[in-house]
């Protein structure tokens, strides 16, 4: 398992220099630049803020020195906020983002899971078919229209929840942390309805129920071991995308967490903001992918002999 | 199994930990703190070197020029300096600082303070894109373009500490009007060299807790991407006279959750309004929407080196058929005011001329002269607009009345944004649209720019007598009526040649709550967070 976890690892680094180089090269050759602005900026002034950031430097030699800060850990300063290193401005919205991303995945496990083993257990009933189609419209409803809807009934209908905010009033955290949640739910219940059916219909389910074991304990001791397989290969990936993806639940609630900053980065080519949360994202995504693979190893026993002896 | 349980129990808690509280906007009005929504996350909160709105808005709550304005005149008012003189060929202005002016620490502002700022603010190494808010002053442009490494030579002069002498290369009747300007406030020169050295863009020195300020108003708090607090500065000279305990500045980017905010009463004051709200508040709630003219032209520029648009004819023929009032009323919403001049009409007390109106059948007509009958033969136009919706629906009326009126085919093409400055500036695209916002009251403002070579001059066009008018001529007119008559000049040398189409004038749209009162009613938008405070609804 060790052996597997560091090969892992090891992998994750050609990624990551690949993700860096791709993006540092990128940013620098879409047209515009972080200082050109509406009022268009003296030369003299242009040529200062260029001193100031390196960016009089050839390329090659902000991209080498960029490689080296990156090493240590130091993403570099913000263009676009004068003052702030792109380190703290991670830090600054990380929390939120965090929070909103771990309750978001928290809904979408309880309220998809619930849903995909009742359909799973009924099959082709009307209590399959109800959580499904949810399913299906909660996949389609983007969170941009799902939002606003549920701040419309909730917030300023019948007013039971505040509309916006994070941290600041009582229930902040409800309607965001649901719509963000509310697409993940829906692919979590499908995964886990079919990874149930495909599991029930297995023979050591029948020995199980041949035993005489109560259903619920066939269901969730001995189905749902497996069944969830499928879920939490998903979680992994979900989990980055949670975190990276909350651009639009971020801004119709006001939350302040890094999905705005990030989307806003790339509009002010902000070229180390851009930088920073794109490796950021990407370490992510690279360790949350590794560890759903540990957690499905983990549940898996064939997977997890077979990383044992390879 | 027991973990995730207690894991489940927690999380519900902290979802739905209950009670509601009591709203801000009503909790405000009981504290004195004004909740403004502000648009956009500050760049920072130093005035030499940022230049957005918002950052704007918290500037003038901090720290206070020589001279302040009147909210509703925007006439200069006494701020760290009590009282000035003119020379008399106005070029020199002497200013008597007030002996109570305090830092928000303690200390006194003497006029050294002023001349050390105006010297930071000019620093070429800075990189401050407001410098040139600074070049009235003599030799201040030679100064911070690296021409000039002497600041003696630059036309500041310490009096005694609390007399300051400013001398200006040539009459500048707007001169007053840029003190309270943030380039042109002073900064503290002992706060700023503890935290680093004064071109030091990454400095923290404007970090809560480091920060040190001059105005009404002084930092408490900063919690990045959420508000930017204020408290009231018990420092300040007119302190007595600030009503106001605190400002909370929230980045509110999305305009339509910012109106949601308002609301469910979480602001006392948005930034904007969407424009499908209007009409809502229009018939609902009138009293609280604050539309007024603001300092703003929207127009549509024309790269004049392009074939056919290089022809004047053709592009008055352009600006003849667009029916703006059809526009405004139809796509704006009818919160703008059609324009028909670069400048906005009344812009300290100027009149443009009005050289042309909506005119089908005249636009026609020269577009026949030029060469293209009934559109026939021109060459290609297409519409280049930054990626905006509202920018979309303009675009779409115009390629619309231009086929109606002219018979000419117009496409369309969106940009994002830094892209679209791009093609702008490098003069790829044939018409395409853009505004101004005056940094000042004064025509010059609006004119200057399209001098030949001029930085926001992104059209190519260029003519020499224009260019003698605003650079030479006007600059060296002693009186204000001579100066306005210059300018009539000019802009109809502009509007002759149209290498811009004037579109609408700009307002100012944004909601305010009831209890809110001395907000400004000037074309600048221009507030004095002084005179600002809350009084219960009745």
């Amino acid at each position: 398992m060790w052996r597997f976890i560091g090969s892992r690892l090891l992998q994750a680094i050609p990624v990551l220099f690949v993700v860096i180089t791709l993006t540092f090269f990128l940013v620098r050759f879409a047209p515009g630049g972080p200082f050109s602005s509406e009022k268009s900026v003296v030369p003299e002034v242009k040529r200062a803020l260029e001193a100031q950031y390196h960016l009089d430097q050839p390329l090659i030699v902000q991209y080498g020195s960029y490689l080296n800060d990156i090493a240590h850990g130091n993403f570099g300063p913000s263009f676009k906020y004068p003052g702030r290193s792109v380190n703290e401005l991670i830090a600054a919205g990380l929390p939120a983002t965090a929070e909103l991303g771990f309750y978001a995945l928290f809904v979408s496990v309880i309220v998809g899971m619930a849903a995909g083993i009742i359909a799973a257990l009924n099959q082709n009933t009307w209590r399959d078919h109800v959580p499904m189609a949810a399913a299906m419209l909660g996949i389609c409803m983007p969170a941009f229209l799902l939002g606003p809807l549920m701040v419309l009934v909730f917030g300023l209908w019948l007013e039971w929840l505040p509309v916006s905010g994070w941290g600041e009033v009582p229930g902040d955290k409800i309607l965001p942390s649901l719509t963000l949640g509310a697409a993940y739910a829906a692919y979590v219940a499908r995964l886990t309805r079919s990874g149930m059916l495909e599991v029930l219909s297995q023979d050591y389910i029948r020995t199980a129920r041949a035993k005489g074991l109560p259903e619920y304990v066939v269901v969730m001791k001995h189905a749902l071991r497996g069944g969830v397989i499928p879920v939490v290969s998903f979680l992994g990936p979900a989990f980055a995308g949670l975190l990276s993806g909350s651009f639009v639940v971020e801004t119709i609630f006001q939350v302040p967490g890094l999905g705005r900053f990030f989307v806003q980065a790339a509009f002010n080519r902000d070229y180390t903001l851009i930088l920073g949360s794109t490796v950021f994202f990407a370490v992510l995504i690279v360790v949350f992918n590794l560890l759903s693979d540990v957690l499905a190893a983990w549940l898996n026993p064939r997977l997890r002999n077979g990383l044992s002896n390879p | 199994m027991i973990s995730v349980r207690a894991l489940l129990v927690i999380s519900l808690m902290t979802l739905t930990a209950c009670s509601g509280g009591i709203n801000r906007v009503d909790q405000g009005i009981r504290d004195q703190i004004l909740h403004f929504g502000n648009g956009t996350e500050p760049q920072g909160i130093d005035p030499h070197t940022t230049t957005g709105i918002p950052e704007h808005h918290i500037e003038q709550a901090l720290f206070e020029g020589l001279v302040g304005k009147d909210p509703n005149t925007l006439e200069p008012v006494p701020g760290v300096a009590e009282s000035w003189e003119v020379s008399a060929d106005g070029r020199i202005y002497r200013f008597h600082l007030r002996h109570d002016a305090r830092w928000s620490n303690g200390d006194a502002i003497t006029a050294e303070d002023f001349r050390w700022s105006w010297w930071r603010g000019l620093q070429p190494a800075l990189g401050n894109e407001y410098a040139y808010m600074l070049y009235p002053i003599k030799n201040a442009e030679a100064y911070a373009t690296g021409k000039l490494t002497d600041f003696s030579q630059v036309g500041v002069r310490v009096i005694d500490p609390y007399t300051l002498e400013v001398e200006l290369t040539a009459i500048t009747p707007y001169f007053m009007q840029l003190l309270d300007h943030e380039s042109m406030f002073p900064v503290p020169r002992a706060t700023i060299e503890k935290y680093g050295t004064p071109t030091d863009r990454f400095s923290l020195w404007t970090r809560p807790g480091n920060m040190v300020s001059n105005g009404p108003f002084r930092l408490s708090e900063w919690k990045l991407y959420k508000y930017v607090r204020l408290e009231k500065n018990p420092y300040y000279w007119d302190a007595a006279k600030v009503k106001l305990n605190g400002i909370v500045f929230y980045p509110t980017e999305n305009t339509i959750t910012e109106e949601r905010m308002y609301r469910s009463k979480q602001l006392h004051i948005t930034s904007s309004i969407p424009l499908d709200k209007v009409p809502v508040y229009q018939a609902n709630r009138p009293h609280e929407l604050h539309i007024e003219p603001y300092l703003g032209s929207y127009y549509y520029m024309i790269n004049v080196k392009r074939p056919g648009l290089n022809d004047a004819r053709v592009r008055r023929a352009l600006a003849m058929a667009i029916d703006r009032d059809s526009l405004i009323k139809n796509v704006l919403g009818g919160v703008n005011f059609p324009a028909y001049s670069m400048t906005p009409p009344g812009t300290g007390g100027y009149q443009p001329p009005i050289l042309f109106k909506f005119d089908p059948k005249g636009a026609r007509q020269l577009l026949a002269e030029a060469g293209y009958p009934d559109g026939k033969g021109l060459p290609k136009i297409e519409i280049l607009y930054n990626t905006n919706e509202s920018h979309r629906k303009i675009a779409v009326a115009l390629q619309q009345m231009w086929k109606t009126n002219l018979n000419i085919d117009v496409t369309m093409l969106n940009q994002e944004w830094k892209v679209y400055l791009d093609s702008r500036d490098s003069l790829d695209y044939s018409v395409a649209r853009a505004a101004w916002i005056g940094d000042y009251v004064d025509p010059d403002t609006f004119l200057n720019m399209w001098v030949t070579g001029g930085g926001n001059n992104d059209t190519g066009w260029s003519n020499a007598q224009y260019d003698d008018l605003v650079q030479h001529q006007i600059p060296a007119m002693h009186t204000q009526k001579e100066r306005m008559a210059g300018f009539y000049k000019a802009e109809t040398i502009l509007m002759e040649e149209m290498p811009i189409i004037p579109i609408y004038i700009y307002s100012t749209k944004y909601l305010v709550h009831p209890s809110v009162k001395g907000i400004p009613n000037n074309i600048l938008d221009h507030y004095v967070f002084k005179h600002v405070y809350l009084e219960p609804e009745t």
